[in-house]
């Protein structure tokens, strides 16, 4: 017996990034637009979903829900008549921190992708891991609450760099919690310079509008893109 | 946390260069950027390589800086701290040099001796 060296050379990702490459071909062909959508847990998302998922006058929007356990999420939006497929990546306790390719891949066959647009994909609430995953995606969309605090850029660098658009979510309790909006900003800045940044409250619905907007744009940007 | 995906993504990358050969030494080159603790994947790899071609194989990381490039002014630095703002410039156009690797560089493998028969 005797020990061989073999030059590998090979990003450990690349299966992932293989497999995400064939659901975005699906996703093309079918014309509709992903959006990768990620946060901390309770930061928002799915009620920043509710808010906007009946209002995209001429885009029909589907939702993809990653949850470790239980379909509480995929309920409430399923209760206002959008198509809603549930992925859950726990197998009794505990479970994947994160949508991976393959298991959005395992997802299409389920997904109604000629009568939708767009496919909202609802990640698992976690900051680290759904930045490393990519999953056949147009664009990454990330949530940062104020009440997470300022310092979470500089703590999650590559979740903020990973994303396209960067919501800032709960500025209705900015009075009650210790955290100056315009650190955070800056922060934001420094972790992804220029990056585009929409300042809102979910619960109060201000700047929902800016996001609703966004939204319809790259649902018709990505989507002229894919025609033919 | 995420390490144990990573270790996952590792091993499967490396069993399928292995070709079935035990595996006895795993050479990964980790950038910095990638908010990898090494000890925590070194846990991670342990675990997960049971009842693989990697089990007990020893995970040799190379840490690779983060180094940044301006494509506005091409000025080029090493970052401590993840500030993406060009500091000469102050531009945003600002790519990663190096330190975003997550490769398998290489293995080393047990080759049993081949005797052809007679």
């Amino acid at each position: 017996m005797h020990r061989t060296k073999v030059r590998v050379v090979e990003e450990a990702l690349d299966a992932n990034n293989t497999i995400a490459a064939a659901n975005r071909e699906d996703f093309d062909r079918a014309g509709v637009t992903v959006v990768n959508f990620m946060s901390a847990p309770g930061a928002g998302k799915t009620t920043l979903l509710e808010r906007v998922v009946t209002a995209l006058p001429g885009v029909r929007v589907g939702v993809l829900e990653g949850d470790v356990q239980g379909s509480m999420d995929a309920d409430r939006l399923a209760s206002l008549h959008v198509p809603v497929t549930q992925i859950n990546t726990g197998s009794g306790f505990g479970g994947e921190c994160h949508l991976d390719a393959n298991m959005v891949r395992s997802a299409i066959p389920s997904l109604p992708l000629h009568d939708i647009d767009l496919l909202i994909v609802e990640n698992v609430g976690n900051l680290v891991c759904p930045a490393e995953f990519r999953i056949g995606e147009d664009v990454r969309v990330m949530v940062s609450a104020v009440t997470e605090g300022v310092d979470k850029p500089l703590k999650y660098p590559l979740m903020y760099r990973a994303c396209e658009l960067i919501i800032v979510n709960k500025i209705d309790l900015l009075p009650h919690v210790d955290v100056d909006l315009h650190h955070l900003l800056y922060n934001i800045d420094q972790v992804h310079p220029d990056v585009e940044r929409i300042v809102l409250s979910a619960r109060t619905g201000e700047g929902v509008e800016a996001w609703r907007e966004w939204l319809g744009r790259i649902a018709h940007r990505e989507g002229a893109m894919t025609v033919g | 946390m995420h390490e144990l995906s990573l270790s996952s993504a590792i091993v499967n990358t490396v069993a399928k260069h292995a070709d079935g050969r035990r595996v006895t030494v795993v050479n990964l080159r980790v950038g910095r950027l990638r908010q990898v603790i090494p000890d925590t994947l070194e846990f991670y790899f342990a675990f997960v390589a049971r009842d693989s071609v990697c089990e007990g194989a020893r995970l040799v990381q190379e840490v690779i800086p983060a180094r940044l490039r301006c494509r506005g002014c091409d000025h080029e630095w090493a970052i401590e701290i993840p500030a993406f703002r060009c500091p000469a410039c102050a531009g945003s156009d600002v790519v990663i040099a190096s330190g975003d690797e997550f490769e398998v560089e290489s293995i080393e493998v047990e080759e049993v001796a081949c005797i052809a028969p007679r």
